[in-house]
């Protein structure tokens, strides 16, 4: 696994398209500095665009990847491998240059910044945690989905659907059943309702980080309650490296059957 | 040393193979062949276990491949379409292949004889779709695999390529090889097999040397008789 995964990292770090994309965070974590001179602005600025933009272009790249790489992964399936050790590897090579990227474009500002020193820190690495961890999640289910679909088109249609169900839908329902049942106890719905959402469980894990009750909303308030901040932050991490887990098992389940 | 008993399996609605028995254990080269959509290419994914068969089992060297993936140590196969990761380079696959795989192999010949040198240091998706089945080619037979499986190998070859290819292979038969190919071009089956399947509808057609299908039709001409079949099939599913 671990080889398939170097070579995949490698010919994705050369791509042009990763490139750009690590250049983006780079530029734009830069002009948030120059706009507010202030890093825990800067952090909170950030942390709206990772929750949008991260799982996105993770979506995006990881279809994108799978389907191009088909030819690539029929000449891996001919060789003396098991399918888990080539999907693994692939889904690796996606979700950590990815990852790099991220880590790259918007941690090298914040070390030029000085971060080192500032109380920010632990916020900060809150930040790049999830940047990463979402990367992760929204590759593999990318990837996990092309599996599934044989269809390009289809595959990349659902990838986006699931994206904006968890991005946007998501927070939408759960509002309206919020307030729909406002007379009923509901908290421990809607902290279950978080948790299967990791982009809800990494809001309300850096929220809680930067300790901001007015961005925090209702279920953050809740989580913040139910289970004090360090438990909060404990029990979003645990889901989050859990979220992890389900895309790679599904690529796992979903690469044995498949006919290639 | 290849064994498939009533091998099965249909995408949808359309059944690919339909119960097929075939049997590879002599060395030499089986030119697989039939009409398009015929199950030439699922049989030869099923035997590389890249196509997963709904009834039947095949057996290599003894061992029944469901679910087994070191079996594949033993057999080199080449694709019909050559694609390959767009930013590595030619020299930096070779030796992906050679450090997933682990046997013994030797690039160095083929690479001469397909004057690759000036393109190893290329990127791969800048490489012509000729060059990049020679790298494709390559790739596969630069390990002593007593099992080569060849899928329209020939795609974007130009002649003097296509020349070097046949000598190749024909090197890979005197060293006793279990060679199978599907090709549609009719010259290549000419010259390089010992045996010939036809199939149809995922099924076996005919299975026998060239000589039996040149006397089962009556005629000295080789691409007449493989017309005959394909005409017989017609008429037969008409």
């Amino acid at each position: 696994m671990f080889r398939i995964f170097q070579y995949s990292l490698k010919d994705l770090i050369r791509s042009r398209w990763i490139f750009y994309y690590g250049v983006f965070y780079l530029l734009f974590t830069t002009g948030l500095f120059i706009l507010s001179n202030d890093l825990s602005k800067s952090i909170i600025s950030l942390m709206n665009i990772t929750l949008v933009l991260v799982p996105l272009i993770a979506t995006i790249f990881g279809s994108m990847y799978f389907y191009q790489s088909r030819e690539f992964v029929e000449l891996l399936l001919a060789q003396p491998l098991p399918r888990q050790r080539i999907f693994g590897g692939l889904f690796l090579g996606v979700s950590l240059s990815l990852g790099i990227c991220y880590l790259l474009g918007v941690g090298i500002p914040f070390v030029f910044y000085g971060i080192a020193g500032s109380g920010e820190i632990w916020n900060f690495l809150t930040l790049l945690f999830n940047g990463v961890i979402l990367s992760l999640i929204f590759s593999g289910l990318a990837i996990w989905i092309g599996l599934a679909n044989e269809n390009k088109l289809k595959g990349f249609g659902i990838a986006i659907v699931v994206w904006l169900f968890f991005a946007v839908i998501y927070d939408g329902i759960q509002l309206l059943l919020l307030v729909a049942f406002s007379e009923y106890p509901i908290e421990k719905f809607s902290i279950g309702a978080s948790i299967l959402n990791p982009i809800s469980l990494s809001r309300i894990q850096i929220l809680l980080k930067l300790d901001i009750s007015a961005l925090m909303g209702f279920t953050g308030a809740v989580f913040k309650k139910f289970f004090g901040t360090n438990t909060g932050i404990i029990i979003s991490t645990l889901s989050l490296i859990f979220w992890t887990i389900i895309p790679f098992m599904g690529i796992i389940f979903t690469s044995r059957k498949k006919d290639f | 040393m290849i064994e498939i008993q009533g091998l099965q399996k249909s995408f949808g609605k359309n059944q690919v193979l339909n119960g097929l028995d075939l049997k590879f254990s002599e060395p030499g080269l089986t030119a697989i062949l039939g009409p398009n959509a015929s199950g030439k290419t699922t049989l030869l994914k099923s035997i590389l276990g890249m196509v997963i068969p709904e009834k039947g089992d095949i057996y290599v060297k003894g061992k029944r491949i469901r679910d087994h993936y070191d079996y594949r140590e033993d057999i080199a196969f080449l694709p019909q379409i050559a694609r390959f990761p767009e930013n590595l380079n030619a020299s930096e696959l070779l030796k992906m292949v050679q450090v997933l795989r682990k046997g013994d192999s030797d690039a160095e010949p083929l690479i001469k004889k397909f004057k690759l040198e000036p393109s190893l240091s290329k990127k791969l998706k800048y490489l012509s779709g000729g060059t990049k089945q020679k790298v494709s080619i390559t790739s596969a037979m630069m390990f002593d695999c007593p099992i080569l499986i060849l899928d329209e190998p020939t795609a974007g070859l130009d002649p003097v390529s296509l020349m070097e290819f046949k000598a190749l292979i024909d090197e890979e038969k005197k060293k006793g090889k279990i060679i199978l190919l599907t090709t549609h071009i009719l010259t290549l089956v000419h010259q390089l097999a010992d045996r010939i399947i036809f199939i149809l509808e995922g099924k076996v057609f005919f299975n026998g040397t060239p000589e039996e299908l040149l006397k089962k039709y009556n005629t000295d001409d080789f691409e007449a008789a493989i017309a005959s079949l394909t005409q017989q099939e017609v008429l037969t599913h008409v």
